[in-house]
């Protein structure tokens, strides 16, 4: 039977870089089409209307936006490896878990990369209070989803490469290895794994990219002080 | 067979909160509901949602699961009778998909337009009339977006009943109305006399004060 399916991604972006690990981690064949998201094709605000945005799955003609809903699509699609729990209740801890990650721990580190004075230091102490309960939740495993990598590693995975990236841009310490030693060895870990290893943007291009928006943001957020 | 206990965390005026009332429901299931007060919030609440210290709160047999949505997905996955996911997967995708969609942007434009004035207002409106649009695309002809009965993406829209009581409560009536959103209107009206939905809506009248409460101030110029 043909399967077609096609990820639509940016080099950049970690949000379809979620994609391309679970893809690869069940072994599914697709291709991906890069984007040059300052220039969005016609197909993909075709197949993302809404938000007309990076990662869109498209499964045999039909298009899925949205990260979250496309790992569950992919799980509940290809049920090899799978990277949800099959218990309900490990399903909803695994689901407010990832919720959590984008929600509150995205945020917050994101916030104390791009602001400056009395927001960044706001920023800096909610992300350690994130951080808390994510260490907390690793509850000595090896990964999230435990021997192996599941949903919620895959959704926390940019902070594997990307933390390192802002803390060497901003000379800031956001993941202390004393303050959260699971959360540490769990960055080294991920990021050593041969699917995340071999599947993840050049590090050098990433410093550049980030730290033109670090610029642009400085240069906005002065231009419109007093 | 193990005999079940279910509590849920809620208050009388939150849809996220009702939403779990209307899940539980149409599975039948007996649960314990505990009223909290947000300004005083109980040791048990703090103790069983320590990391966002929200309702609601689901509690089986003394486990805790939070997020209105992952609780939904909780129920359906452990009561399998009368689904409320479809079976087909991307189907189900599409329901999770505009169910985001409506907390993510429909809420926080919501909440925007209660607050906002003047010429700020009739952006707001606007721009909650596009998204409104775009969630008709997705009913289509269907009685419910769960198509014959509710489905997931029903009982996330509940929200939209709680934008009309705060338009009526406000004297407003142009941000859903039949003429402008014939679709999405029908749709409520359906909504509102389905039985569930019925007992899962806070009574109108204590409703509507609350709204007029909170968001008085704002009554859009005409």
């Amino acid at each position: 039977m043909g399967e077609e399916v096609k990820l639509f991604r940016s080099w950049s972006s970690p949000f379809a870089l979620r994609i391309v690990w679970a893809l690869e981690i069940k072994g599914i064949e697709y291709e991906a089409v890069f984007e040059d998201l300052s220039n969005k094709s016609p197909l993909l605000l075709q197949y993302n209307p809404v938000h007309k945005k990076v990662p869109i799955l498209v499964h045999n003609g039909r298009p899925i936006a949205e990260s979250f809903v496309i790992l569950e699509y992919i799980d509940e699609t290809w049920k090899q490896v799978p990277l949800l729990p099959e218990d309900p209740y490990e399903r909803a801890m695994a689901r407010f878990w990832a919720k959590f990650c984008d929600d509150k721990v995205l945020t917050s580190i994101w916030s104390a990369f791009i602001k400056q004075g009395k927001e960044q230091e706001e920023a800096l102490v909610a992300a350690a209070e994130n951080l808390k309960f994510l260490e907390k939740e690793m509850k000595g495993k090896k990964f999230f989803g435990g021997e192996r990598i599941g949903y919620v590693d895959i959704v926390l995975g940019w902070l594997a490469n990307l933390v390192s990236i802002f803390e060497e841009i901003v000379g800031l310490k956001i993941v202390d290895e004393g303050k959260f030693p699971l959360l540490y060895s769990w960055m080294q870990d991920f990021a050593e794994a041969p699917i995340i290893r071999d599947n993840c943007p050049p590090r050098d291009k990433m410093i550049v990219k980030f730290q033109a928006l670090l610029d642009a943001a400085i240069a906005s957020s002065s231009s419109s002080s007093k | 067979m193990a005999e079940e206990e279910v509590k849920l965390f809620g208050t009388w005026a939150s849809p996220v909160s009702r939403r779990i009332e209307v899940a539980l429901k149409l599975k039948g299931v007996q649960y314990e509901y505990i009223e909290e007060d947000l300004t005083n919030k109980s040791p048990a609440l703090l103790n069983y949602n320590p990391v966002n210290k929200q309702i609601p709160v689901l509690v089986h047999n003394g486990k805790p699961v939070a997020e209105s949505l992952v609780i939904i997905e909780y129920i359906d996955e452990t009561w399998k009778h009368n689904p409320i996911l479809p079976a087909d997967p991307y189907e189900r995708a599409m329901a999770r998909f505009w169910a985001k969609y409506i907390d993510e942007k429909f809420w926080p434009a919501a909440m925007k337009i209660v607050v906002a004035k003047g010429e700020e207002q009739k952006g707001e409106i606007d721009e909650i009339q596009q998204q409104m649009k775009n969630l008709e695309g997705e009913l289509k002809e269907k009685k419910f977006f769960g198509g014959e009965s509710l489905g997931f993406l029903d009982i996330a829209a509940n929200i939209i009943i709680w934008l009309v009581v705060a338009q009526e409560a406000l004297g407003m009536d142009q941000i859903l109305n039949e003429e402008k959103l014939p679709v999405l209107y029908g749709w409520l009206q359906r909504l509102l006399d389905d039985a569930v939905i019925k007992e899962c809506v806070p009574p109108k009248d204590r409703h509507l004060d609350l709204c007029k409460v909170k968001f008085g101030s704002s009554i859009a110029s005409k």
